[in-house]
């Protein structure tokens, strides 16, 4: 056989280096954007601590910045974002984590095929669709059955949260329960378990890491969520957990005043930012435990 | 001697792939039964039908008779789930739960009502001396099924098949992810077992067949060319291709 001869390695060298500097470069870049909007945030967060105590700010239950007397308890704004993360994760962790039994353990091959795509295309609807979507349906709906609840109302916006965070549930499960090996399930049915035993006994609990941080990254995504609490919560920090009244969440004030002609550099101004910052070090906390979970359930394999 | 199982005229079709035909066979009670025969040719699938456990696989079709006790299995007398009680299942790879050996072992049991801590204490025990794992694994009986090696895990599973006491213990290939001293444990544990179950056993391995099993059955394309006493089947075969087959000289 004739004898081959091998080349081009040196220039498969030479465009290995470029491909990874240029990609080292993107990786700083975003880097340094993030570190960057970090930064920002937590710059003008420190002036406003300046002029407010952190224990004001923290421990007080109201929330008055731009009307006298000015108070800069953020609680009523906690508690509003409180609401809606309870409201929203009561719908869409079950039905999410129904929804997840069903596409993986019971529905036939055909079945899942159809539903899935549908679930997946729930996920991209732009949250102002769901935000119309409880204004003009949600909220009369409930109005009709508790006549004495305001137009906007936490009860209203945390069912519109939940159902736009039911995919993010349900495909996170629903991946993590496929990727139970089936040798396990037959090991259980081979025992003489029913289907819902070995649902219950062995392909949720080998999935469960994956399947709690589906529920905290659906809880920080709620935490988050701005555009329909701004249409649908009302914009009345309160201190209340009566889901038929209208509140105002962290979320919620941000876009407010950012709406609205606050003077840049005033206190007003600021309190943007300690919010932003609270609600930043929320989801941050959220993710960094939802992470912890998914890499548990990885080391389980 | 009485059958304990009876197959009649047995086709299997997964879609429109026909995977057994016409399969006439009684096992006996008391007995190892070897199913030999080259890859695909449908052993693995002749020993899910004996306990249904081919009904999680969509779009396939049974014809023909397994009776059981006086009964079809595939009649609507018979529960699935209470048919797969009685008739065990070890599998290929070795698949304990991500849970104790302990609660391996009594899974089963406590899916059926046993809930008795002294019963289930009586039964982890047994059975696993029964499967010579006791000595081996006293000390973590508490700790992670995971944390077995490959030939022990495999041994737990038997443990966990024989703890609901079945009368009939399927293994497809039990051995062939094991390494030769875990393989002959597992052998010498089938021929302590076969006193109180009746075992099927599919393997790949000639010897294997030959050392253990008293009726071996060699299949081909879906089809029992030859069925009848291990030591007739390996010395005086009646068949060409079962000859063939068995000395090597096959495909
Ligand atoms: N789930 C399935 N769906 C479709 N066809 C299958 C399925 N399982 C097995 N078959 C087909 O049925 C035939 C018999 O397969 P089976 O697994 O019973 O063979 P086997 O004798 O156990 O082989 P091996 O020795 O490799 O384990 C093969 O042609 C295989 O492709
Ligand atoms: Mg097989």
């Amino acid at each position: 056989m004739r004898r081959i001869e091998f080349e081009g390695k040196e220039r498969m060298n030479r465009l290995e280096k470029a491909v990874k500097i240029i990609l080292t470069t993107l990786g700083l870049i975003s880097i340094f954007t993030t570190i960057g909007i970090i930064f920002s945030l937590f710059e003008e967060t420190f002036m406003f601590f300046k002029e407010v105590s952190i224990v004001e700010f923290l421990t007080g239950t109201k929330w008055t910045p731009l009307i006298e007397p000015t108070h800069f308890g953020v609680l009523p704004l906690v508690a509003g974002t409180m609401l809606i993360v309870v409201i929203a994760g009561l719908i869409s962790i079950p039905l999410g984590l129904g929804s997840a039994i069903y596409l993986s353990e019971y529905a036939p091959k055909k079945v899942r095929k159809f539903l899935k795509p549908i679930l997946e295309v729930l996920a991209g609807v732009p949250s102002i669709v769901y935000g119309y979507f409880a204004l003009t349906a949600i909220t009369p709906l409930i109005r009709n059955i508790f006549p004495e609840t305001s137009v906007y109302n936490a009860l209203s916006a945390g069912i519109a949260v939940g159902i736009m965070t039911i995919p993010l549930v349900s495909s996170m499960s629903e991946d993590a329960m496929m990727a139970v090996p089936d040798s396990l399930r037959n090991g259980a049915y081979a025992l003489g378990a029913t289907k819902l035993e070995v649902t219950k006994d062995v392909v949720i609990p080998t999935a469960m890491s994956s399947i709690v941080a589906s529920f905290i990254l659906a809880i920080s995504r709620a935490v988050g969520e701005t555009m329909i609490v701004a249409m649908a919560a009302g914009s009345t920090p309160k201190l209340t957990i009566n889901p038929l009244e209208s509140i105002q969440t962290m979320t919620g004030y941000i876009v407010q005043i950012s709406m609205g002609d606050v003077p840049y550099g005033s206190l007003a101004y600021k309190t943007l930012f300690a919010v932003g910052t609270l609600l930043f070090l929320i989801t941050f906390i959220l993710n960094v435990i939802s992470r912890h979970f998914v890499r548990k359930y990885r080391r389980a394999y | 001697m009485e059958p304990i199982l009876s197959i009649r005229n047995l086709n299997f079709y997964y879609g429109e792939h026909k995977a057994l035909k016409d399969v006439n066979m009684d096992i006996y009670k008391n007995n190892v039964t070897a199913f030999i025969g080259p890859s695909g040719c449908g052993k693995s699938t002749f020993l899910r039908t004996l306990n249904r456990m081919n009904d999680f696989i969509e779009n396939v079709k049974v014809e023909g008779n397994i009776i059981y006790e006086g009964k079809d299995i595939y009649s609507k007398e018979m529960e699935p789930v209470e048919l797969r009680r009685r008739i065990g299942m070890v599998f290929q790879k070795p698949n304990p739960f991500p849970k104790t050996i302990y609660e391996n072992i009594v899974y089963g049991l406590r899916k059926n009502g046993v809930n008795k801590k002294e019963v289930l204490d009586e039964v982890v025990e047994k059975t696993l001396k029964a499967v010579a794992l006791y000595d081996e694994v006293k000390d973590k009986i508490h700790k992670s099924a995971l944390e077995l090696s490959g030939g022990q895990q495999q041994r737990l599973c038997i443990a966990r098949a024989i703890a609901m006491q079945p009368d009939v213990v399927l293994m497809d290939e039990p051995t062939s992810a094991l390494d030769p001293i875990s393989t002959m444990k597992i052998e010498e544990l089938v021929l302590e077992l076969k006193k109180d179950y009746t075992i099927i056993i599919v393997t790949h391995s000639m010897q294997q067949a030959a050392r253990i099993s008293d009726y071996t059955a060699f299949f081909l394309n879906g089809e029992v060319v030859e069925y009848d006493e291990t030591s007739k089947i390996f010395s005086n075969p009646r068949d060409k291709r079962t000859e063939d087959y068995i000395t090597g000289r096959f495909g």
